[in-house]
This record gives structure tokens, C-alpha cells and sequence, in this order.
């Protein structure tokens, strides 16, 4: 196998290999409520990152020595199509999805009013079909319009993003050339976004103090960013959705009815 | 849920809490203080490094294999790490038999991007003949006593063992049982420090009780030239860009205590 072919310029004039400024995500697409079945879900598309993602619940845990009287807990399935990266993943899941389910089924619990639904589980399933770098939070963010999409109430949307080091300048959401950098520091963050409180938190490569006080707030921003996806995403697919039933007149009452529920365990924000 | 040793550590968990709110702590200690770390090296002869590490009661041991392999095709002229971990069921009424849980994979991945991203080990100095053959450095740790902070403990005992790995002599791409050539070189001493939130307040190197009261905990991972080399927020609680500040500068300067020992 060959060395790196040529030294790629990783910020010429302020601008990426891409074109986009330091500052700028790539572009998202977001669509709440795309599959029959699953009670909430959501497609999502970041960059090259495509992204499906089905909810389930609350609904009784199973088996039943995993409930909690006290509350309910998330269980979060991180999965990738094993033709979704260069090489052919295995099908049977790596540790690394493993670890990613974990750390997203802990995000999202800390928005979700888990009390509310003793003994239950919220079950979230996120395909990925096409990934370039960032995946994770992608996935994360695509799980929270899902979720909503679902009725399930929430303090808020959770909001992810990631941010790092490419060629020592910081940078928000790294493609998969510039996390190849040789001194790439990658950190997928996700926020509640209405208080900034941080709900995910990850961070490998080598970063200075000084790097991570610049970088935090371009995460931070980058987060933003994606929340306003998230709410257009729902508005779209709820408040336009009404708009034209009204047009068309109560045609189908029964799936109106659906919606608003839905609306009202939004809350007032979306 | 629901056995006789849940409740118990619920309670002691609430009762750890309600120290915390008043500025105390169970064990007497302030709220950025480590128990006390004891580091035991070369336990195992037949591992080419071993290390058993104690903080406060919680224990557990590291072993390392070197082993030849060969290279990944997108770096044939480099070398690797493999990090596993086992949470041994004599360490916790809580562990069981079988493969790793999600818990012990994090750790363990954990663990590892504490010490490959520190570029402690050059993975290029793991290199035989490239192309063909190349060093995994297999770094195994068993918990054997769970009583809170596993992630600092498992990556004190991990770091701990490398620096006391020994590469064995190959002849004809076989390893010569029990001759070695020389020591692994290891650059840096990446130490891990994990902070955890209880009653709102953050407390570093949390106790078993403390971790039952914990809404959240952050681990952090740092090196000598004062480099971070791996976060982890575990737990459904939040943190504020604020006090993850706290905690990094924390970990910086805890670490730097801890190095020492080694």
C-alpha cells in the first residue's frame, strides 16, 4: 500500500477541502415521521451520513427482571449496514457500537422524563446506510426528533455535533479526510440546547487546555445549528401537515387526532 | 432490583449524598482527593509486564502478551494495542459470568484511547518486517474488587504493566519463550482521573456508594506534557461547560501526583 499520496491542505484562505469555514457544518436534512410502523421516527442526512431511526415505547421491559420500578430506561441500538463504511463491516455488532449505544442511551435519558413510565423501555433503533465521520452524534441527533416524533416527553430536544483538531486548527464537524489528519483530536458533543447543559461528551487524540477553551464554543454553536434543524425538521412535518389538512378539510380525522396528541407531548417550544 | 444488597447500597448511596450536599465526604476525604493508591508491580511471571493496582479498595490486576501479528494493510509499517477487560464475578455481586457487558466493553475502550492517543507506545517501533509482521501488545485487566473508580484503577494498572513489559526474543518469526531483548519503550504515562456528580457537587475518584448516588461522571485522561488524550461522560446527568472546565483542570494537576508512584 502506498504512504499518503500528496500533503492535503486542510485550511487554505480560511477555507477547507470542502469549502466550508471553520465554523461551518455540512449541510442536514431532516424528516420526522417517515416510517409506518415504529411510533416515532425520523430520516436524517449529514454530509454523506445517512441516517434512520425508529422508536418504540415506552412500553414494557422485557425481559422483566430489567424493569425499574422507579422509572423508565432507553435502550438505544447504534447499528451500521455493513455496506455503510469502505470495507464490509461485520454484521454482528463491534464493540465500538456497542460502547456508542451505551453513551447515547445515557443522552438521551437525561432528557427524557423517565419517571413518568415506571417499568418500561423507550427503544430506539438507528440504521446507518452511509457514514463519513460523525455518524455517532448524527445518529444521536436523528434519535431525538424520533423520540419527539413519538410523543415521548422531553425537557428538550438533544442536540449533537462534533468538533477537533485538524491540522492544528479547531474546527466543527471533521469529514473523514480531516479526522485522517495526522494530529486529529475528534470530539462528539451533544447538548440540551435550550441550557447548553452537556449530555454526551467524548474526546480522543491529543488536545491542549488552551485548544479545547477555543474549540468548545465553535461545539457549542455547531450544536445550535443542528437544533434549528431538528425544529424546522418537526414544524415541518406537524404544523405543515395541519396547515393542509384544514385546506383539505377533516378528511382523516383519525390521523389528525394522532398528530395533535403528538403535538401536545411535544410541548409548548417546537 | 430489589435484592438485599441493592437496597443497602441505595441507602448508603443516599446517605454518601447527603455528606456531599454538607461539604463532607463518607471516608473524611475532600471533594478532589484520591483514596489511597498502591501500586504493585510484576505479579504474573509468565506475562511480559504485570501490575496489580489498588485506589482505596478497589483493585485490579494487569497483564500484557506480546504477540506477533500481522499488520493492518493501511499500516503495514505499524504495530498495535488490544485492550480487554474482564469484570471478574468474585469482584461484585453485581458482575456475572460470561462474555463483556456494555459496561466492561466501555471501560476497556476507554482505557485504550487513554493510551493509544496518548502516543505513549509508537506503534512503528512495534514493526518486525513490514508488511508481514508486526507486535500486538495485548493488554488484558481483571477488576477483582469493585468498590468505585474502575476506570483510573484499570488504567493506572494498564500503564503500570507496560512500563514494566519486557519484548521477547523472536527467532524465525517464532517468540523464544522467557528471553527477551529489551524493554518496551513507553514515551508517555497518560493517568486517568474520573470525576463523578452527586448531590450536584463533583467529587474526583468516587467510591462505590459515591457511583450509586452519581447522576454523571466524566474521566479524563492526560499526559506528563499536559496533552489530554481521552474524555468519557458517562451517565444520564448533564455537565456545564463550566464545570467540565473544573474537572480538566483538576485532572491535570491530580495527575501529575499520581505519576509519581509509577
Amino acid at each position: 500500500m502506498a504512504k499518503k499520496e500528496k500533503k492535503i491542505e486542510y485550511l487554505k484562505n480560511g477555507k477547507r477541502p470542502d469549502g466550508r469555514k471553520v465554523d461551518d457544518i455540512r449541510g442536514i436534512k431532516i424528516e420526522a415521521g417517515v416510517l409506518e410502523k415504529a411510533q416515532g421516527s425520523a430520516y436524517l442526512e449529514w454530509g454523506q451520513n445517512k441516517i434512520l431511526a425508529g422508536v418504540f415505547g415506552p412500553r414494557e421491559a422485557l425481559p422483566k427482571h430489567t424493569q425499574n420500578p422507579l422509572r423508565a430506561f432507553v435502550k438505544f441500538n447504534y447499528r451500521m449496514a455493513t455496506f455503510s463504511v469502505p470495507d464490509r463491516k461485520n454484521p454482528r455488532p463491534a464493540r465500538r457500537e456497542i460502547e456508542i449505544s451505551k453513551v447515547s442511551s445515557e443522552a438521551l435519558e437525561s432528557s427524557i422524563f423517565l419517571e413518568r413510565f415506571p417499568n418500561t423501555s423507550i427503544d430506539v433503533f438507528v440504521e446507518i446506510f452511509d457514514s463519513n465521520a460523525g455518524s455517532r452524534v448524527a445518529a444521536l441527533t436523528a434519535a431525538a426528533v424520533a423520540l419527539t416524533d413519538a410523543g415521548v416527553p422531553m425537557r428538550d430536544l438533544v442536540s449533537g455535533c462534533s468538533f477537533g483538531k485538524v491540522d492544528g486548527n479547531m474546527m466543527v464537524d471533521l469529514t473523514k479526510e480531516e479526522e485522517d489528519a495526522d494530529d486529529a483530536v475528534d470530539i462528539p458533543i451533544a447538548i440540551l440546547p435550550k441550557t447548553e447543559e452537556i449530555v454526551l461528551l467524548q474526546m480522543d487524540g491529543l488536545l491542549k487546555k488552551k485548544e479545547w477553551d477555543e474549540a468548545i464554543e465553535l461545539g457549542i454553536k455547531g450544536c445550535k445549528e443542528v437544533y434549528r434543524f431538528q425544529k424546522e425538521a418537526l414544524r415541518k412535518a406537524y404544523l405543515g401537515a395541519e396547515k393542509e389538512s384544514a385546506k383539505e378539510g377533516a378528511k382523516d380525522s383519525a390521523k389528525e387526532a394522532k398528530k395533535s396528541t403528538k403535538d401536545e407531548a411535544k410541548g409548548s417550544d417546537i | 432490583m430489589g435484592s438485599g444488597n441493592d437496597i443497602l447500597l441505595k441507602l448508603r448511596g443516599d446517605t454518601a449524598a447527603e455528606q456531599i450536599k454538607l461539604g463532607k465526604r463518607l471516608d473524611a476525604r475532600k471533594f478532589d482527593e484520591y483514596r489511597q493508591i498502591e501500586i504493585t508491580n510484576d505479579i504474573s511471571k509468565n506475562a511480559d509486564g504485570s501490575a496489580k493496582v489498588k485506589i482505596g479498595n478497589t483493585e485490579v490486576i494487569a497483564g500484557i502478551k506480546m504477540i506477533l501479528g500481522e499488520p493492518y494493510p493501511d499500516s503495514p509499517d505499524k504495530g498495535t494495542i488490544a485492550v480487554g477487560s474482564e469484570l471478574l464475578p468474585l469482584a461484585s455481586p453485581d458482575f456475572e459470568v460470561g462474555p463483556p457487558r456494555e459496561a466492561a466493553i466501555e471501560l476497556a475502550r476507554v482505557v485504550d484511547r487513554g493510551i493509544r492517543e496518548s502516543k505513549c507506545i509508537d506503534f512503528k517501533d512495534l514493526c518486525i518486517r513490514e508488511g508481514e509482521k508486526v507486535w500486538i501488545v495485548f493488554i488484558d485487566f481483571y477488576v477483582t474488587n469493585n468498590d468505585g473508580n474502575l476506570f483510573d484503577t484499570a488504567a493506572l494498572a494498564c500503564i503500570s504493566s507496560l512500563l514494566q513489559t519486557k519484548i521477547p526474543k523472536v527467532e524465525d518469526d517464532v517468540i523464544v519463550k522467557g528471553e527477551y531483548t529489551k524493554s518496551l519503550k513507553i514515551a508517555r504515562k497518560p493517568i486517568m482521573c474520573t470525576f463523578a456528580k452527586v448531590a450536584n457537587k463533583i467529587v474526583l475518584d468516587p467510591s462505590l456508594f459515591e457511583e450509586k448516588a452519581m447522576t454523571t461522571r466524566f474521566s479524563i485522561a492526560t499526559t506528563e506534557d499536559e496533552y489530554f488524550s481521552a474524555f468519557q461522560k458517562g451517565g444520564n446527568g448533564t455537565f456545564t461547560v463550566k464545570e467540565i472546565d473544573y474537572t480538566l483542570e483538576t485532572a491535570m494537576k491530580k495527575a501529575k501526583e499520581i505519576r509519581k508512584k509509577l
